[in-house]
């Protein structure tokens, strides 16, 4: 068991004397001295991210265990895509995950491409970069107005997914789809930026940096908020990789690991970027650093716009996509997503159909193990709080 | 990257070393030795971080490829460790005590590839199925379209067409051959 | 003797509820779900205009469709100008959205949902993976044709519906309930046997009641 010792999150430790026996920082639980209920929070729950259950067992209304169970939502792509050639691959892929389609997309045609050798043009690296970027700010005020509404304050959502209402209209234009894009295809990019894009996207970040005035007014400095978030679900930095947790997660208490900076992929090397850091990752400064991360991916976005060339090629030459045999090898490309690390594991048999390709997204430990770590000792009115500042995303879990 | 290779081979023989990317390496070791080199990387080698682990079917070859992906959070560098099993005894070393979001890892495979892990924590707890009778659905021999067929109700008026004769047929209806002119250059 | 007769006969029509464990069977209703007609011409009428100015939607989010239903509550689409709010339990609500594909786990929870919903009830599914498995025809986990297992009022086709067609899906809901023609609650009820050979060949593990209120 892993003990707080600070004194800033000692008030939420709960006293674990008055259960008889424990093991392992959890409590051995009879259901039948009837001390204890079992409840589901979920699927059919407005309180979790998505089509997930957690099944707790609580003592009053603290939780005493956690057992996540999802599965809601499998489709088995893995299966899929195994019966696909590549190029059918492409558009089912970013289904994977809802709220930040294009990692997927970008991941998988990346190591599409590596298997077969192809390098795409410098245009369609700054392409991608956009699209990415664009996607962690939707993602990002997505999960906003998720945090916000799990607190009760139901004005912050209003603001934000009609906030990025706006960004999918961009990605209208700029892809032809709302919430799946299927832009990012192997070897470029499906097309270049409509004629006066730029200009619109200017004036929508200039406009979002607006709102985020108020947002952080109302959501930061706010007296419940506060009292509600910090030292919820604090996780110590001897978890971060016995857990595998990545992402805002990790970098709030001050784990340097942001890909995009470790291992830079597409046009990041060249853009001002600085690793983002906490000090102490409980869900406020998890808050405070995601809303620094989605003012970081405004400023990139500003400075792509700034950088990116006006023409050029922006699709490699591919052979017949229909007959396209990739030779055998295997490879494993990995991106940020807001969540944490996203990659792809793909093997290839030298056939036109994948043997394998594996999703790995962020959530898969964040919305099991350390989520079911952390819901212990919390009462069941901050779990709903707790699963969204983990930002899981029950789709890319199951996939 | 070489010197790591080079300290690994001298404890336990290592197969089919491959520089994949500058950040990427992959390699083959035996099933025997795998928690002993996982240990030795995570403690010694800084490579601190599983990221996935997961396993591919080979049916033509009888085997499972089991993947160990590892990553050095200060150099950046992930590492895939391979190991083959027979796919008849469909049986691995459990790693559990060396991380602890592992089990999950496994008891997904042992629920989609129906590869045991003994001593595993909760392995044999559902995970995304429910109530499922038929083989373990990621492997190669479970063909999803006919369980679909035999199961789920499709409605009529899904049909497949040929790209090329689609086209023909709708799209170039008025196409007539035209005889093809021989360039110089052909 | 009569009696003895109709007794019979309303121990014949009795559910099984064969999943549930022996000693918690007392504990559900064993009742079929029954037709309900309207009781007077005019009365219905005017109870279909009021039923179609106020769609309470159950907040289950089965699909990804669901994605698309936050922007419709929130600022930009508004659906509350329509009369369409979310209700968090399924009590409450009279309008079940099946957001995209179903897979075998979310189809035991929507018929459950389903059920517990008080009359009258209507059904809105959404996105091509309804109507005959979309993306995922060959899944061997998500089903091809909703309308084998629950009744569908309407469908929303797209992948996924964009909100503007979900309220123009709304709208047309509402034209069909004043018509008096989203009877799916009846059809439910005639066709029950119908409807639970289906569900049962699915979902294996059936471990609860028949029919629960």
């Amino acid at each position: 068991m892993i003990k707080n010792s600070e004194s800033k999150y000692k008030d939420y430790v709960a006293d674990r004397s008055k259960y008889p026996q424990e093991e392992d920082g959890k409590a051995i639980i009879d259901l039948d001295s009837h001390k204890f209920t079992k409840i589901w929070q979920g699927p059919q729950h407005p309180g979790v991210t998505g089509n997930m259950s957690v099944e707790l067992i609580v003592n009053g209304d603290e939780i005493v265990d956690a057992k996540t169970r999802v599965g809601y939502l499998h489709r088995g792509f893995e299966k899929l895509m195994e019966r696909r050639r590549y190029i059918q691959c492409f558009p089912i892929v970013c289904r994977i995950c809802v709220p930040e389609p294009d990692t997927n997309e970008y991941c998988v045609s990346a190591a599409m491409e590596e298997l077969a050798g192809i390098e795409i043009p410098e245009k369609a690296k700054w392409l991608r970069t956009l699209n990415l970027e664009m996607s962690r700010v939707t993602s990002f005020l997505m999960w906003a107005g998720g945090q916000a509404g799990s607190l009760g304050m139901n004005t912050i959502p209003q603001w934000t997914v009609g906030m990025r209402d706006f960004w999918l209209d961009l990605f209208e234009e700029m892809t032809g789809g709302r919430v799946y894009h299927m832009y990012m295809i192997p070897g470029g990019v499906r097309k270049d930026l409509p004629e006066g894009f730029r200009d619109r996207v200017r004036a929508q970040i200039i406009q979002t940096k607006e709102l985020l005035v108020d947002v952080e007014r109302s959501f930061f400095n706010n007296a419940i908020v506060k009292s509600r978030l910090i030292g919820l679900g604090h996780i110590p930095k001897e978890m971060i990789s016995e857990y595998g947790i990545t992402g805002p997660n990790a970098r709030a208490c001050g784990v340097e690991n942001d890909i995009r900076i470790t291992n830079p992929y597409l046009k990041y090397p060249e853009l001002e970027l600085e690793m983002i850091t906490g000090t102490e990752s409980d869900a406020y400064e998890r808050a405070k650093l995601r809303y620094r991360e989605l003012h970081q991916s405004l400023n990139l976005i500003s400075q792509i716009l700034d950088k990116m060339p006006e023409g050029g090629e922006i699709q490699a030459k591919l052979p017949n996509v229909l007959h396209w045999k990739i030779p055998a090898g295997q490879t494993y490309k990995r991106a940020e997503s807001t969540r944490g690390e996203h990659g792809f594991y793909m093997v290839s048999d030298g056939t036109k159909y994948p043997r394998r390709i594996y999703a790995r997204g962020a959530s898969y430990t964040h919305a099991i193990s350390v989520l079911e770590k952390l819901a212990c000792n919390i009462t069941i009115s901050d779990l709903a709080a707790l699963m969204v500042s983990l930002h899981t995303c029950p789709p890319e879990i199951e996939r | 990257m070489e010197n790591l290779v080079k300290r690994i081979k001298e404890m336990i023989p290592v197969e089919n070393f491959k520089k994949q990317n500058s950040m990427l390496c992959f390699f083959t070791v035996q099933e025997q030795h795998i928690e002993l080199i996982l240990s030795y990387l995570k403690n010694n080698e800084g490579y601190t971080d599983l990221i996935f682990l997961q396993a591919v079917d080979y049916l033509e070859e009888n085997k499972f490829m089991m993947t160990y992906m590892l990553n050095n959070l200060e150099r950046g560098m992930n590492l895939g460790i391979n190991v083959f099993i027979d796919r008849e005894k469909a049986e691995m070393t459990s790693i559990h005590r060396l991380w602890s979001h592992v089990w999950q890892f496994q008891r997904e495979i042992h629920e989609l590839y129906g590869i045991n892990f003994p001593g595993s924590p909760r392995v044999t707890e559902p995970f995304v199925l429910e109530g499922w009778e038929e083989m373990p659905p990621m492997r190669r021999d479970f063909d999803t379209m006919e369980y679909v067929e035999r199961t789920f109700y499709p409605r009529d008026g899904r049909e497949t067409s040929d790209p090329k004769k689609h086209m023909k047929e709708k799209l170039y209806k008025n196409y007539t051959e035209v005889p093809k002119i021989r360039r110089e250059n052909d | 003797m009569e009696n003895k007769d109709i007794k019979d006969i309303e121990n014949a029509m009795k559910l099984a509820n064969d999943g549930l464990p022996e000693k918690e069977r007392a504990l559900f209703a064993d009742a079929r779900p029954s037709h309900i007609g309207p009781a007077n011409k005019y009365l219905e009428k005017f109870m279909n205009w009021a039923r179609s100015r106020s769609l309470w939607i159950l907040a289950f989010g089965t699909g990804c469709g669901a994605t698309e239903l936050r922007p419709l509550f929130t600022s930009r689409f508004d659906a509350s100008r329509y009369g369409i709010a979310p209700r968090p339990t399924p009590r409450q609500a009279s309008v079940f959205v099946i957001g995209g594909y179903a897979s075998i786990k979310t189809i035991k929870r929507i018929v459950r949902s389903y059920e517990q919903m008080q009359g009258p009830k209507y059904v809105v599914a959404l996105g091509s993976c309804t109507i005959n498995g979309g993306m995922y025809y060959d899944s061997y986990n998500t089903i091809n044709r909703i309308d084998y297992y629950i009744p569908v009022d309407i469908y929303i086709t797209g992948c996924m519906p964009r909100p503007e067609s979900l309220i123009a899906g709304f709208e047309k809901l509402k034209e069909n309930i004043r018509a008096g023609e989203c009877d799916g609650m009846n059809t439910y009820a005639d066709n029950f046997d119908w409807y639970k050979k289906n569900q049962k060949q699915i979902i294996k593990d059936w471990n609860m009641p028949d029919y629960n209120w």
